[in-house]
């Protein structure tokens, strides 16, 4: 497997993660209260079982297809490119999916397995507020209750958000506890599952948390890069050079990635939060500041002090304000497949506004730090080389953050 | 053998069972958690559970989360209850295990840990967040000096599962009297003594009922089938209410007495 990141064939075949204990080499794994460990041995072979069912797969497109409206468009963005002056840079548009942000294509995948499952209600944590959309969305196209749990931190910044889960019959819960954000929320979202497992399913948001929860999410994301393949090959154009996402839990990134693991050709690029800089201890980058240590159910890249308490965290971006990182992100840095760097808060802001100007895209802060990065990096690339960034979210969220940090120019 | 199972040895030959009160370490403070282990062992404490202060606590209600902050506001850590330990431990003989999440132990490196906690003379931990499939080489070493690995069930326990904890476990199992987190109820659930009689069918280690378990009545009540009852958030939220009070480890003995007296009930 070391030789994994050298190797040109595709990735299905030879890509042995996660193995039978959810482990990528040294990451991953089930760490949880025992109450959990008869759930999740269920959700594995109840999620072993959908993946082969054909009746499965045929709904689930349909409604990817009907519903979502994938695929999603690949954008040429030529006045950017023009701007940035190197490389050719496009926007795979996740922010076009219904709802606005990649996080549908789990939320819906999950939440017809629940159903398969038999489960009357999910729940889910939420960060940004686009997995919560994402899953009170999905739920009531499909008839199942729902409960989301948020952190009031991430409440007040994303307001909107909370109407639109109210407005679709979902009960928001807010999470008073530690520092108020996705981590928070998902120390709730878990207390309830323990409670709650045997009618309840838990749609976790991203490829983190115990298995089989990472490679769930990863196979129902996948899409994103499987779409981008033939949509540059109907183009007549090949393999792209450099693929940027920015990395919260990792959903969107790995989404794009996975189908070129393989290509070696292919470089990757994962963006975190720098937050006002890791140097200011105020940012949420765990390859730049964490160390190897487990959280929510797996081991993975944390930020923790040394006697292993957990961090808090900083980010502009509610959806990348959290301390660990999937643990399959984790394993693709160790070997050196992927790589990853941060923005600052203060040049996602500069990227949300060069990208609303010249391309007439608002996109969300998330999606902001990867668009920040290709800034970086696009000028210093040949103009017949191919950068493709993925538009994970629309900005309409973040329209309210966006108007006090640029239009009003307070500090981040 | 360890104090652990001497403990629940002469207890069996005994036909008594185990009293084990859960206070978490540092709240108020390390110094106020050695009087209160030392009158907890007077009030008849057979093992005493110190729970580690952790930052995301998955496993605990309310109750003992806010005692888990309370004692991370004065940066309580793992090290410090290994050294806290050590210095109490010429006080007492009752059983010490440490019930601690994970990360922290991960952080400390497990076998310096291992070393450690029984250099200071801790008999048992309990790692909330790992399950036996993933504690392999944690087991290894903590076996090596001596300190029982006490394991979670749970309702969603299947056979196969009592099975595995059956055989990685020492010390004792724990059962968790309900699917939830930790936290008063007032009521035990039908379910538990069938579930106790299950993991019996399995194994002779000690079965000891926890979760949930708040007064001398469900005390009294779980005694008739199990080796030992734990009971934790009931103490917490009291230790909670008295804080840095002078009296407050007489106070939270006589409360404990009560409990410990109703598990000895029991014949």
């Amino acid at each position: 497997m070391e030789n994994y990141a050298d190797s040109s064939e595709t990735p299905a075949a030879p890509y042995p993660f996660p193995d039978e204990r959810g482990r990528y080499g040294d990451f991953g794994g089930r760490f949880v209260p025992e109450t959990l460990m008869a759930p999740l041995q269920e959700l594995e072979k109840a999620y072993e079982e959908a993946k082969t069912d054909a009746a499965f797969q045929a709904e689930l497109k349909r409604y990817q297809r009907d519903y979502v409206g994938r695929p999603t468009p690949l954008y040429h963005a030529r006045r950017m490119t023009e701007h940035l002056g190197g490389a050719q840079v496009y926007f795979k548009r996740e922010d076009l999916a219904h709802t606005g942000a990649h996080k549908i294509n789990n939320a819906l995948g999950q939440c017809l397995l629940a159903k398969r499952m038999g489960k009357t209600r999910v729940i889910a944590e939420t960060g940004a507020g686009q997995h919560g959309v994402a899953t009170a969305t999905s739920a009531a196209l499909l008839g199942l209750e729902c409960v989301v749990y948020m952190g009031s931190e991430d409440m007040a910044r994303q307001r909107l958000n909370v109407y639109r889960m109210q407005l679709l019959g979902t009960e928001v819960r807010e999470v008073r506890h530690g520092t108020r954000t996705l981590k928070d929320a998902i120390n709730e979202a878990m207390r309830d599952w323990v409670t709650t497992c045997r009618n309840t399913h838990y749609v976790l948001g991203t490829v983190e948390g115990p298995h089989p929860f990472p490679v769930i999410c990863r196979d129902f994301q996948r899409i994103i890069g499987a779409e981008l393949r033939s949509q540059l090959a109907a183009r007549d154009m090949g393999l792209p050079d450099l693929l940027i996402a920015c990395v919260g839990g990792g959903s969107n990134s790995i989404g794009l990635f996975f189908e070129f693991l393989g290509d070696s050709s292919v470089r990757m690029l994962g963006v975190e939060a720098g937050g006002a800089g890791p140097e200011t201890g105020r940012h949420a980058a765990r390859f730049a500041g964490g160390v190897p240590g487990m959280l929510h159910g797996a081991m993975s890249y944390v930020l923790q002090d040394r006697d292993g308490q957990i961090l808090g965290t900083h980010s502009v971006s509610a959806g990348l304000d959290y301390p660990s990182i999937g643990p399959e992100h984790a394993y693709l840095k160790s070997v050196g497949r992927v790589q990853y760097d941060y923005a600052t808060d203060r040049e996602a802001l500069d990227a949300f506004q060069l990208a609303s100007r010249l391309e007439g895209i608002l996109p969300a802060l998330e999606s902001a730090h990867a668009i920040a990065h290709a800034c970086k990096v696009v000028p210093k690339m040949d103009p017949e080389q191919v950068v493709v960034v993925n538009m994970s979210g629309r900005g309409d969220k973040d329209v309210e953050q966006a108007a006090r940090f640029i239009l009003e120019g307070e500090e981040v | 053998m360890n104090r652990i199972e001497q403990r629940f040895a002469t207890l069996r030959a005994s036909g008594t069972r185990a009293f084990i009160p859960y206070i978490t370490a540092g709240d108020p403070t390390l110094a106020r958690t050695a009087d209160l282990i030392v009158e907890l062992d007077r009030a008849g404490a057979d093992v005493i559970e110190l729970g580690i202060p952790f930052s995301d606590p998955i496993a605990d209600g309310p109750v003992n989360q806010e005692a888990a902050l309370r004692a991370l506001k004065h940066r309580v850590s793992l090290h410090d209850v290994v050294d806290m330990v050590r210095e109490v431990r010429d006080r007492t003989e009752a059983g010490l295990v440490l019930f601690t999440y994970y990360n922290p132990v991960l952080a400390y490196g497990v076998e310096t840990f291992a070393n450690d906690a029984a250099a200071a003379g801790v008999d048992g931990v309990l790692c909330v967040d790992l399950p036996p499939e993933e504690s392999e080489e944690y087991k290894k070493l903590l076996d090596a000096h001596g300190i029982a690995t006490i394991f979670l069930l749970a309702p969603t326990s299947t056979e196969e599962r009592i099975a595995l904890v059956a055989e990685r476990c020492s010390g004792f199992i724990y059962y968790v009297s309900r699917t939830g987190v930790t936290g008063a109820r007032a009521e035990v659930e039908q379910s538990v003594h069938g579930m106790v009689d299950a993991i019996r069918r399995c194994t002779d280690k000690p079965v000891a009922v926890g979760f949930g378990v708040s007064t001398p009545e469900q005390v009294r009540e779980i005694a008739e089938y199990a080796d030992g009852i734990i009971v934790g958030s009931a103490i917490v939220s009291r230790i909670g209410e008295l804080g840095d009070a002078r009296d407050m480890p007489q106070t939270i003995g006589a409360f404990v007495k009560t409990l410990a007296d109703a598990a000895k009930s029991v014949k």
